[in-house]
């Protein structure tokens, strides 16, 4: 039985894709970006147990050396993220796909879809791809929102039953995108480049940081790989500091003339649809 | 409210008249509601007087002597095909004929406001006239400022077909640029309504808090053609909306200690109380004033007083706290909404009423129960069957648990749902949940977005600025800002779960 460690499971969803989808959110990602806004969704929990002691509902605990989380007495206050030490969550359930069917069948007359997040979901292909198969014997539509680290081209029978990818491009340029992420930008791009003539992408996205990186180039970059394929929406996500880790530097927020400045950057690089979050 | 003595109520009609936040048309009808409730003439049974004293069984400020009905619902189609003898009005032959009858109509209808509840299904009866857009667009926007100016209360509700038209696309156009709480508008949504009408009808509610949206189908199949009147009523058309009583379930926990008392005694006899002063109230406006015979609406077939089109309408509210009152759960885990053994209990009373209601034969038409949005005076009563704002679940829970104790509310129920604003980035997500409601059996849904400054109380609008001027003692234009007041500070409705989506 091939299980993924889920963090999180939002019933309804307007942000992830076309109409209301529900998204899964998976644990673990390859990257480690400065500005992650859910970086509890980093790391594979260590057992370490320090959120265990500052759990108030008893949700937690230690059994043989493993931090065990019983979802039916969490309250949902964060006290364990915020104790966490190593960018993780113990509220992670390993679930089959037929699991996370199961619970979310009760979404389904109301969605278009899913999505599965994450972390970095393409992490777990086999589980996406059963999971997938699934949906769309109740003929749902399938979205990965994906960091574009893993080379989805070579994931044939994954992408068989996926509807569509959303890819980030957090920079343009290597070194840049290293110093956000850990990791080069030249995946993300070749994912971009492979799967645009595949039909397997809904949108790339970029978050504007002022100050930090140079937006320009990432957008211009993005938008020239987009460009050709006039159903790619290419968003442009504004930086908020909300949720982000302590070692992200202090930064302005994108004014509107900066994003409006962008937007008509990547139209004339021939996007037509451009969207600005 | 009935006086013990004539100071009293001189002391009220002085304070009526004085009132500096009442404008002069409030001041009117509450005179007139102020005499009329002198008059306590119709007879009911000992029982069921005792449960009215109780305010277990409620009257809804319509007065002790009912002498019209409370809503009317007239045939629209055939006023605007023939015009009226009594209005002296020619069936209307261009847009501003059209849209200067209907005028001339709202202002001589009947009901217990002393204003119309239903303006017609507007796109339909107007979208034949259209000839020249720009025109159109400038005679629609004249009929919803007159309608919204002279109404004076937001429960003035007109329909859209769910068929696409010009005149559809411009009514939802306008309700989004002129942020007017009136008319409240509701589109009756079918099995072919196109997605794009549908889109358009949910970026117009972001904005503007309307239209609602009926799901037809069910309607529909237990009413014929029907309208969505005042704040959610479905009633048929050419019928009348004879009287709503309201049954206050929050207070019957204090008639029944156990499950089995509430649901073998206690039901049925609060049921039969609700459905004689139902049925004596419509005797009286029938037998005793002769409403029929003395309204030209029905003179010239625009009402009808047949069996299918006098509806005695059975409200309830406060099944949650009725639910909650016997259970007596520690904690939100128990509580309605949020655990099978409530939710079960509720289905099981909702069944109960509606059999015990179905035994009772009133002498005219017939009795439909209503999900009752609640009044300004309630506090610790949620409207219908509504899950008590603070102890809502997840929205697809939220949505099934609806359809499941609203089924047999064929004169009408709603729910509201305040979505973050960046629901306005993806209309279709709403649709989708527009669509998945409708398919587990949802009657009827609302939503606004969180930054609207039309928002919806619990079925009808207010502006929030609105009811700002009204807490400084400004006068508004709209009687419903003070209802909208007290009922949000009474249960807190500004404070319902916005859903993030």
């Amino acid at each position: 039985m091939i299980t993924a460690p889920v963090n999180k499971i939002i019933p309804f969803s307007c942000v992830d894709g076309p109409g209301n989808r529900t998204a899964v959110f998976l644990q673990g990602c390859n990257q480690a970006c400065l500005y992650c806004h859910n970086p509890e969704t980093i790391a594979m929990c260590s057992n370490c147990g320090a959120c265990v002691a500052v759990c108030p509902a008893g949700a937690l605990s230690m059994e043989e050396g493993e931090v065990r989380y019983d979802i039916t007495k969490c309250c949902l206050c964060d006290a364990c993220l915020k104790a966490c030490p190593s960018l993780s969550s113990p509220r992670i359930r390993q679930l089959t796909a037929e699991q996370v069917m199961g619970e979310i069948a009760v979404n389904l007359p109301f969605i278009s879809g899913i999505t599965v997040s994450g972390g970095e979901c393409s992490l777990h292909p086999d589980f996406i791809r059963e999971l997938f198969t699934l949906a769309r014997e109740k003929g749902k539509s399938t979205f990965i929102d994906t960091n574009g680290q893993t080379p989805l081209w070579e994931q044939e029978a994954l992408l068989a039953v996926t509807d569509k990818t959303m890819i980030d491009l957090k920079s343009g340029d290597d070194d840049e995108h290293r110093q956000m992420s850990g990791l080069s930008a030249a995946l993300p791009m070749e994912n971009i480049r492979r799967l645009a003539p595949l039909g397997k992408i809904y949108e790339i996205r970029t978050v504007v940081v002022p100050g930090l990186l140079d937006n320009r180039r990432t957008v211009e970059a993005g938008a020239r790989l987009i460009a050709p394929y006039p159903d790619i929406r290419y968003k442009l996500i504004r930086y908020r500091p909300f949720g982000v880790r302590p070692a992200m530097p202090e930064t302005p927020v994108p004014t509107d003339d900066e994003m409006a400045e962008l937007e008509a950057l990547a139209r004339s690089c021939g996007v037509q649809d451009v969207c600005v979050v | 409210m009935s006086f013990q003595n004539f100071q009293d109520f001189q002391n009220e009609v002085l304070r009526l008249i004085t009132d500096p936040k009442l404008t002069f048309r409030e001041r009117m009808i509450e005179l007139a509601k102020a005499a009329d409730d002198q008059l306590d003439i119709i007879e009911y049974s000992e029982a069921t007087r005792k449960l009215i004293e109780q305010n277990i069984v409620f009257q809804m400020f319509e007065g002790s002597a009912p002498f019209r009905p409370r809503y009317c619902v007239p045939d629209y189609s055939l006023f605007m095909k023939q015009g009226s003898k009594f209005l002296q009005l020619e069936p209307p032959t261009d847009i501003w004929s059209a849209v200067g009858n209907l005028m001339c109509f709202y202002h001589n209808q009947t009901g217990a406001g002393g204003l119309p509840v239903y303006a017609g299904c507007l796109d339909e009866l107007l979208d034949p006239f259209i000839t020249d857009e720009a025109e159109a667009r400038k005679a629609i926007k004249m009929l919803l400022t007159h309608m919204d100016t002279t109404n004076g209360d937001a429960f003035f509700h007109a329909d859209l077909s769910g068929r696409d038209n010009k005149a559809a696309r411009i009514l939802l156009e306008l309700s989004a640029e002129m942020q007017r709480p009136c008319p409240n508008m509701s589109m009756l949504y079918r099995a072919d309504t196109p997605d794009e009408l549908a889109l358009a009808a949910i970026r117009a509610g972001l904005e503007c808090s309307k239209p609602s949206f009926a799901n037809d189908a069910l309607y529909r199949a237990d009413n014929g053609d029907y309208a969505v009147v005042s704040c959610y009523n479905t009633l048929p058309i050419g019928g009348s909306g004879m009287t709503l009583v309201r049954l206050n379930m929050q207070y019957l926990p204090r008639l029944a200690s156990t499950k089995e008392q509430l649901l073998d005694e206690v039901i049925p006899a609060v049921t039969a109380a609700m459905c004689e002063v139902i049925d004596k109230r419509t005797q009286f406006i029938v037998d005793t004033c002769h409403y029929y015979e003395n309204t030209y609406m029905f003179k010239e077939g625009l009402l009808h007083n047949d069996t299918d089109h006098m509806i005695g309408m059975f409200g309830y509210a406060g099944l949650a706290e009725c639910v909650n009152g016997i259970l007596k759960p520690a904690d939100v885990s128990g509580r309605y909404g949020n655990c099978e053994e409530a939710d079960a209990l509720g289905e099981a009373i909702m069944e109960r009423m509606y059999t015990e209601m179905n035994k009772y034969q009133p002498k005219y038409g017939k009795i439909c129960l209503h999900a009752q949005v609640g009044v300004m005076e309630d506090k610790d009563c949620s409207p219908g069957g509504r899950i008590p704002i603070g102890d809502e679940p997840a929205l697809p829970m939220h949505l099934r648990q609806f359809a499941r104790m609203h089924k047999y509310c064929a004169a009408g129920c709603g729910d509201i749902f305040p979505f973050d604003e960046t629901a306005k980035r993806n209309p279709e997500a709403i649709l989708d949940i527009i669509k998945g409601a409708f398919a587990v059996g949802v009657r009827y849904l609302s939503f606004y977005s969180n930054d609207s400054d039309v928002v919806r109380i619990t079925g009808y609008l207010v502006k929030r600025s609105d009811m700002e001027k009204f807490s400084a003692g400004e006068q508004t234009l709209h009687d419903a800002t003070v209802l909208g007041k007290g009922i949000t500070e009474g249960l807190g409705l500004l404070d319902r779960k916005v859903r993030g989506v």
